[in-house]
């Protein structure tokens, strides 16, 4: 367990290298540059300009410079947010994100889990019905309808939560996003719940602890759980990196200063190093959850402990 | 069955028991966190407007965007600024004299303070210029002072450049111009014209802008910015005229999303949307009719045509796609927010200018304008058999699509086929500037209140801006005349006779005149529309 641990850690740097390198190259490779606007620059001033950048060099030089500051820890400027740099901008924004997307993930999963199995325990009956179908509205409705429909709701006609902002970071600002966050990963693992559980309820061990008279509650919890939850595992690691990362939808509508918009903004700017520097996020979010969720596999699964 | 259901009730209770601790976590993180989020003194009268665009920096020079204009113009008093109803006033400079060749500008520089208590002097001015300028900074905006002797060359990084500007002493400022350019005094309102404090710019580099450092000359100082959220400013109490100054503190709100802006300024979470929901328009009529402020404002929207492109050198063909254009269903049917049809290309009410020169066949009726148009098609030898085939480009806006739908179905009546192409705007603008398009949408905003600022557009020397390719020598001799003329009327006719050519060649079909489309509380007072779209925070005042 341990020398794999150890061997999934170094895997992780090539990867992040590879990642880097490919986005950096995508990103420049897309047409139009950050001074392409509806008030074209005079050439002078925007050779000016990609001086001042770096711009104006050969792209592997460019990607040499990059990266030789990336490994001084230097993300490099942010082109369109001048005042900040590209790490004070993450820093500033990655704690509400962060924040947000921790309790919609562990809303949902408590939540997802507990409406999954409810609906798996009383398969087809009306109730399973019920909250299937509740739980497919939740996947079907996107975002941005469900977010200014809360907004709406319960910020302006009901007038108990603010419509939206982030205040000093009060509670009553973070309700509504969080909720909107959670809504669809709840639905998401119930189903997911539900589905893994139905199946591992017919399976053979459970049909033996039962055949050992063992009670019901001690099937579900001691055995069915365990197996029922590993998919739900596997989804968690990206579904955490994504939310984690901040939305850019619930981001703009609620005004919260997340890092969720630069993922959008900074592209459709071509804000090169604020793209990087999210994308860097991002990716290393997604290796460490999912680096994560195999170790916890691993405690969950019996077949993969030995290895 | 019974055992089994308590068994299953066992397990939700002790779930949900689970996710109230979770809640309970959530909340405790998101109550420390408050507890230690710093806290302000609260001030008496708090203005909150909602923004809608992230400002790109503090730093005049780095600013290119009216939402970030907004906060610099709180911050900053240039030589003029603006006055209540957006028309350039005495600022810093209390008084000047200009030559009489209108070329040499003198201006008296009013004793007043920065707000760390040094004095502001003309070589803050001088300093603030040199550094616009100065090739290594990359200024965005540094042409706006090419006006000026010398600039260009020092922005270009020419050997021995320099600029004619001189501080005869501490409280005089003379300044040389190329050209008597009667729009340099309305320029002097633009952030590109504001002074620095060399002696901060000059300690923290880079930095100076930040809350803890910045220092300024205007009725407000920044005091927080948090991307994203806001941007917070308190009264400047070393302002020269702060005992005028009603509003002790301004706060901008963040909001790329209008509707969500709009529900807070219904909420009463903000006193000021500078943007609404264009979709609601008719709700917002029926219910904020006393909040709804639509107003003209100094902007044209336009479609370019190529005109070195062999289909499109024919006047007759331009001509005939301007007329079949009907302008009035584009703003009544499909904008349906108060834009107004345009037939020229400078808006009316345009600073030193008289009537604009509006195409010859404005008033006809449209059944009129579309025979006339297909009269001129078929005069360019296009038919049924062989119609004029294109492609429209426009920028992702849902505006813009509905607007390049409604074109091609009225080309379609003078048997043009236009195929629309969609592109996101860096791209849209990249193919512009390369001239690799047909016809495509564009727009402009005046940077200062001149006529000059929207024809230069249709000069061959402005360049890659120049999106039509229009050269018309006529056209340029005009324009050259003009900025070379003292007198304010005659320049006006001479812009007008360049206008009246542009109209007839139509290198440029206007579609419509922009306006400023806003929300403002009635509690707000000292709120005056105007085309510049210009509301300082010290001329207005909240109502107890």
């Amino acid at each position: 367990m341990l020398s794999y641990a150890i061997r999934r850690l170094l895997i992780a740097i090539p990867t992040l290298f590879i990642v880097i390198t490919v986005a950096f190259f995508m990103m420049r490779i897309a047409p139009g540059g950050p001074f392409d606007q509806e008030r074209a620059l005079p050439p002078e001033i925007e050779k000016n300009i990609k001086a001042a950048y770096d711009l104006d060099k050969p792209l592997i030089e460019q990607y040499g410079i990059y990266i030789g500051k990336l490994f001084q820890g230097d993300f490099g400027p942010s082109i369109k947010i001048r005042d900040f740099s590209v790490a004070e901008l993450i820093m500033a924004g990655a704690p509400a994100s962060m924040q947000l997307g921790l309790s919609a993930i562990a809303i949902a999963l408590v939540f997802g889990v507990a409406f999954g199995t409810y609906a798996a325990l009383r398969q087809n009956s009306a109730v399973d019905f019920a909250v299937m179908g509740v739980a497919m509205i939740g996947i079907a409705i996107p975002n941005f309808v469900m977010a200014p429909l809360l907004s709406l709701v319960f910020g302006l006609y009901l007038s108990i939560l603010p419509t939206a902002g982030w205040g000093d970071g009060e509670i009553q600002y973070k309700i509504l996003p969080t909720i909107a966050l959670a809504l669809p990963q709840i639905a998401y693992i119930a189903r997911l719940t539900r589905g893994s559980m139905v199946e591992v309820l017919h399976s053979n061990y459970i049909r033996t602890a039962r055949a050992k008279g063992l009670r019901e509650k001690l099937v579900v919890n001691r055995h069915a759980i365990k197996g029922a939850l590993l998919p739900v595992v596997s989804y968690l690691g990206p579904a955490t990196a994504a939310v984690m990362t901040g939305s850019v939808v619930i981001e703009s509508i609620f005004g919260v200063p997340g890092i969720g918009t630069y993922f959008v903004k900074a592209a459709l700017n071509r804000d090169y190093p604020l793209v990087m520097g999210v994308v860097i996020v991002y990716a290393v979010m997604i290796i460490m959850l999912n680096f994560l969720v195999d170790m916890v596999y691993g405690l969950l699964d019996p077949k993969l402990k030995s290895h | 069955m019974s055992d089994n259901t308590k068994t299953k009730k066992g397990l939700v209770n002790g779930l949900l028991k689970s996710s109230r601790a979770f809640v309970l976590g959530t909340a405790l993180i998101a109550g420390s966190m408050t507890m230690l989020s710093s806290t302000y003194a609260h001030a008496e009268k708090i203005l909150r407007i909602g923004n809608d665009g992230e400002p790109q920096s503090m730093d005049p020079h780095f600013i290119s965007t009216v939402q970030t204009s907004r906060i610099s113009d709180d911050m900053s008093l240039g030589l003029l600024t603006y006055g209540p109803d957006g028309e350039p006033v005495a600022g810093a400079a209390e008084s000047w004299t200009v030559s009489e060749d209108g070329k040499t500008y003198t201006f008296k520089i009013r004793d007043h303070n920065w707000s760390d208590g040094v004095p502001v002097t003309a070589q803050d001015f001088i300093a603030g210029w040199e550094r616009l300028l100065d090739p290594e900074l990359g200024a965005e905006y540094a042409s706006l002072l090419y006006i000026i002797e010398g600039a260009e060359a020092v922005n270009t990084g020419k050997e021995g450049a320099k600029l004619g500007v001189k501080a005869i002493d501490d409280h005089t400022l003379e300044v040389k111009l190329t050209a008597p350019a009667p729009y340099f005094l309305a320029q002097l309102t633009h952030q590109t014209a504001f002074a620095i404090p060399r002696h901060v710019v000059e300690k923290f580099g880079k930095d100076w802008v930040k809350p803890e450092h910045i220092v300024v000359n205007g009725a407000y100082k920044l005091v927080e910015w948090l991307p994203n959220v806001h941007t917070k400013l308190v009264k400047n109490d070393k302002f020269y005229d702060a005992a005028n100054v009603p509003i002790d503190e301004v706060i901008y709100y963040t909001y790329e999303d209008r509707t969500a802006m709009q529900n807070r300024f219904r909420a009463n979470e903000l006193d000021v949307a500078r943007d609404i929901a264009s979709e609601q328009i008719s709700w917002l009529r029926d219910n904020l009719a006393d909040s709804l402020r639509i107003a003209p404002y100094a902007g044209i929207y336009y479609y370019a045509i190529r005109t070195d492109k062999d289909k499109f050198k024919d006047v007759r063909v331009r001509k005939a796609l301007s007329l079949a254009l009907n302008r009035e269903a584009i703003t009544d049917a499909v904008l349906k927010t108060g834009e107004l049809p345009a037939y020229s290309f400078v808006p009316p009410g345009t600073g030193n200018y008289a009537e604009p020169a509006y195409t010859a066949w404005k008033d006809l009726p449209y059944a009129e304008k579309l025979a006339e148009a297909k009269k001129l098609m078929a005069e360019a030898g296009y038919s049924a058999d062989n119609p004029l085939k294109f492609t429209l480009r426009y920028n992702t806006s849902e505006n813009h699509k509905r607007i390049a739908i409604a074109a091609q179905n009225m080309w379609k009546q003078i048997g043009v086929e236009a195929e629309l192409f969609n592109s996101e705007g860096k791209i849209h603008y990249a193919d512009l500037k390369v001239g690799d398009f047909e016809v495509a949408r564009a727009g402009w905003i005046a940077d200062y209140n001149d006529a000059q600022n929207f024809l230069f557009l249709g000069e061959e020397r402005t360049g890659p801006l120049n999106y039509a390719a229009f050269d018309n020598p006529r056209y340029n001799e005009l324009m050259l005349a003009a900025e070379n003329e003292g007198d304010l009327k005659k320049r006006s006719s001479l812009m007008h006779q360049a206008e009246a050519i542009m109209m007839e060649a139509q290198p440029y079909i206007p579609i419509y005149y922009y306006v400023s489309k806003q929300l403002i509380s009635p509690k707000i007072k000292g709120w005056i529309d105007n085309a510049p779209d210009r509301h300082l925070t010290r001329w207005l005042d909240i109502a107890e």
